[in-house]
């Protein structure tokens, strides 16, 4: 194998076990250490609005005790040979991430699988969770950002899943059960839809054969099909909300509407387009006009989240509270260049060449490859698609960038959430 | 996987520590400087920080803007970092792309502009970083056990510094802080990646041994006084959590103490990771974990040591559970370390922390610029051998070794014990 090629057909194994799972193996043969990494099809837009935090609950739970191992043994097994596992929910699907050194590919995948089939959910562990958990959702409270971001979703998402935060609410968190973990496990826990990359310095075959001996076997016939979404109602206007937090030095500003779902033939283009106006350098033209130029904040940026389904475009800064306005201002007069000017070819030429030149740096670890790997299932884009990926980013123009922005981005109608303190509590 | 190491001195005192590695196509460059937020004194604390931020506003050369497109537009990326010692600055590229970056920590070694315009709006930026910081529980809690911990040593401060310098700092503070630091005589350059040791030293030599050395800075010393008992902060402020920071006088990076304290650590509250980039493990089996947040008396716990020149701290971070105090946590903590204290640990232990960290060194060798990082930053507070060593030095660790460093650095006389008071809620003592 050329180490220095990208990902592609030939590096690639992709086997479809029986069951469903889609394994994605590929070796990097100098590496002493394994990544595992995936997700299967049970995600918080399943969740009860009463319960909303049910499938991050039992992501968490299924690791605190199984029919084998209690929760210390199940650690003890991971930590004593420096390996960790971590199983998380999210919005539309529950994710995995392990590592550990290339010997110990067995203990990574069967202590995964016997999280995901064998979980036992002890009530005491349970309950340990449960204030985790609660104790998150205060920080969370508190947290400017985090605050800014919820409170943006609500904005922008009001007739879709999407403003629901995947984590729930603290009384949603006291609502759930330990029925609740056991019935969202049985109905949702399945190999259907479920995916696992594995890379380093593992051999493809035997990589395979590891988790189809640990997880070929697995079947859950009530797996429902993923759920569909909505679509959204574009926002009429500019809407604002600003969230008094008491005792807070600064504040944080998360502006923008929905953008493209991944799968759109929109999202290189706008992804592309985005770079130039909020990440490129130290974050494009946006880091250029708030922080650079006006020494407003330390961080302003912009983001495309893309994902399932139409995630968020969004515009960051973190500044002074008497600086709110004048950030808001700086960042809306680059969404109207962005939407009325095409970027300049020397502005598109530095991001395309960015973006191509950064592959290598993005794909040098484990976690970076497995990461990409399972973008690739994910999202349809073939095993070719790092190899096409080049010709792809040259192709887009400016003009088709202009279009692009049009059709998602309009200065007069953005969500605008702000969250700092803005008047002190008596 | 062919790897070779090269260390040389240029001859204006720049030192320079060369790793070929061919396994991907990267090279990442790191440069160092001799000076950190420990080289501030009262009125310039931040200055450090300061300087780093204005290393990116260009040269006459790279202007401002000019360098972010250079690096970026290759698919590169680049930061730099300032900390208690060191100052580091790096840049990683495709490999045939890693000229630029040695033609611009070259020049920006001495060419930095230091526009007034610029400096002024930086002000304003650095302020929002720190407001930003203050945002955060455990980031006001750290800053005073900090300065509790330290009263002579300059170890005292922030690195971001106080908001009063950072209003006060004129131009010509910061100016002269680059100009005194910023030499070849006080920096160590490192490369790692996809090179050929030859020609990478003579385009080294082409660009950085023109740079003339100057006088070589005094570090600022302060040797802290023995601690002679145990100090106590709190700090007030919103929220609903109850933060404890417990932080223990620990021994200087290149004591064998340090790796004893390093295995310690391990025991009580889970493997320190050194890596840059690169992953480390949960701590769910230490022993803090289970005395604290299996018997949920705490939400989490955290610790970890600091490789620093001079003697640092070793540090326990307690999420306390709503039901319990932080006095509830202190007392099983101290349980704890008397155990450690009582008794040598099991050998068994003592092994797992070797495969522990042996575990995180391979996770953080895939990557090149983690690679680069440690070539550099041992030399800021030991040498290369430090780094070379360090899992020989911590497997000659007894049991014996982790009972002498509990008993003589565990102790209540040695540490700063800092408490976070949510004013929000009535049961928060």
């Amino acid at each position: 194998m050329n180490s220095h090629s990208l990902p592609g057909p030939d590096s690639i194994t992709r086997r479809i076990l029986p069951n469903g799972i889609t394994v994605l193996v590929r070796p990097n043969a100098g590496s002493l250490s394994v990544v595992i990494s995936g997700y299967l099809n049970a995600g918080a837009i399943s969740d009860p609005d009463v319960k909303l935090g049910l499938a991050g609950y039992t992501a968490m739970a299924v690791m605190r005790g199984t029919t084998q191992r209690d929760f210390q043994q199940i650690y003890e097994a991971l930590e004593s040979n420096g390996a960790s596992l971590g199983i998380d929910g999210g919005t539309h699907s529950t994710g995995f991430y392990g590592h550990a050194l290339a010997e110990d590919l067995d203990l990574l995948t069967k202590t995964l699988a016997e999280a995901l089939l064998q979980p036992v959910f002890p009530l005491e562990q349970v309950e340990r969770l449960r204030n985790q958990l609660l104790a998150g959702l205060a920080i969370r409270a508190q947290d400017t950002a985090e605050v800014a971001s919820l409170t943006f979703d609500e904005l922008v998402y009001a007739e879709h899943p999407y403003r629901r935060p995947e984590d729930g609410y603290p009384e949603t968190i006291r609502a759930i059960t330990r029925d609740d973990l056991v019935s969202f496990h049985e109905k949702y826990y399945g190999p259907t839809g479920m995916v696992i990359s594995i890379v380093g310095g593992v051999d493809p075959e035997r990589a395979c054969d590891t988790v189809t001996r640990f997880l070929g076997d697995w079947k859950n016939p009530s797996q429902p099909v993923p759920p569909g979404l909505p679509s959204i109602k574009p926002l009429g206007e500019i809407v604002t909300r600003r969230i008094n937090i008491p005792g807070k030095s600064e504040a944080d500003i998360v502006m923008g509407v929905a953008g493209p779902p991944r799968k759109s033939p929109d999202f290189l283009t706008a992804s592309l387009g985005n770079n130039i106006l909020g990440q490129f350098g130290m974050y494009g033209r946006i880091g250029e006009s708030v922080r650079e130029r006006s020494g407003l904040a330390y961080h302003a940026s912009s983001s495309l989240s893309g994902g399932i389904g139409p995630g968020p475009w969004l515009f960051l800064a973190g500044v002074s509270p008497s600086n709110i306005d004048k950030a808001i201002t700086l960042i809306r007069q680059e969404i109207v260049r962005f939407v009325t000017e095409p970027v300049t070819s020397e502005e598109l030429t530095d991001s395309q060449s960015n973006y191509i030149g950064r592959l290598p740096l993005s794909l040098e670890s484990n976690a970076g490859v497995a990461g990409a790997l399972l973008n690739l299932e994910r999202y349809e884009l073939g095993l070719d698609y790092y190899l096409r990926y080049p010709d792809l980013i040259h192709a887009i123009t400016p003009a088709e960038i202009l279009d692009t922005a049009q059709r998602y981005l309009n200065p007069d109608r953005l969500a605008i959430a702000t969250a700092g303190t803005f008047e002190e509590s008596k | 996987m062919n790897e070779t190491l090269t260390k040389l001195t240029l001859q204006n005192g720049l030192l320079v520590l060369l790793k070929e590695i061919h396994t991907s196509p990267i090279i990442s460059q790191w440069i160092w400087y001799r000076v950190g937020s420990r080289d501030e004194v009262a009125g310039l604390t931040g200055a450090s920080h300061w300087v780093e931020h204005m290393m990116f506003k260009g040269t006459m050369q790279y202007p401002s803007g000019v360098l972010d497109q250079m690096i970026s537009r290759e698919g590169g990326y680049w930061n730099a970092f300032t900390f208690l010692d060191w100052t580091s600055f790096f840049e990683s590229l495709p490999a045939d792309k890693i000229d630029i970056a040695l033609r611009l920590e070259a020049d920006r070694m001495f060419n930095s502009l230091f526009d007034d315009h610029e400096l002024s709006s930086e002000r304003n930026v650095v302020i929002s970083e720190r407001q930003g910081s203050e945002n955060e529980p455990l980031f006001r809690l750290s800053e005073e056990v900090q300065s509790a911990a330290f009263r002579v040593h300059p170890y005292h401060h922030e690195i971001i510094g106080d908001l009063t310098d950072l209003y006060s700092m004129q131009c010509e503070d910061i100016y002269r802080h680059y100009r005194t630091f910023y030499i070849p005589n006080n920096a160590v350059l490192s490369l790692a990646g996809d090179f050929e040791t030859k020609s990478m030293l003579d385009r080294i030599r082409e660009l950085y041994e023109p740079l003339p050395a100057g006088p070589q800075p005094a570090r600022l010393e302060r040797t802290e006084p023995p601690q002679a008992g145990e100090r106590r902060v709190s700090v007030e402020g919103p929220g609903e959590t109850v933060y404890l920071q417990v932080s223990y006088r620990a021994p200087r990076a290149d004591d064998q103490d340090f790796f004893v304290l390093n295995v310690l650590a391990s025991l009580l509250t889970g493997p320190t990771n050194l890596n840059m980039f690169g992953g480390g493990t949960t701590n769910k089996t230490s022993r803090l974990y289970k005395a604290l947040v299996e018997n949920e008396l705490a939400v989490s716990v955290n610790g970890g040591v600091q490789a620093t020149i001079d003697p640092y701290l070793y540090t326990i971070v307690v999420m306390v559970h709503p039901r319990h105090t932080a006095s509830d946590c202190i007392a099983v903590m101290e349980d704890e370390i008397k155990r450690l204290q009582d008794a040598p640990p099991p050998i068994e232990e003592l092994e797992r922390a070797m495969k522990q960290a042996r575990a995180i060194f391979a996770y953080g060798s895939e990557s090149i610029s983690n690679q680069a990082f440690w070539l550099g930053y041992s030399e800021m507070f030991a040498t290369i051998d430090w780094f070379n060593l360090y899992l020989e030095r911590l497997a000659v660790v007894t049991p014996a070794d982790v009972q002498r460093v509990a008993q003589s650095y565990l102790r209540p006389q040695n540490r700063t014990l800092g408490v976070y008071l949510p004013n929000e809620t009535p049961n928060n003592k």
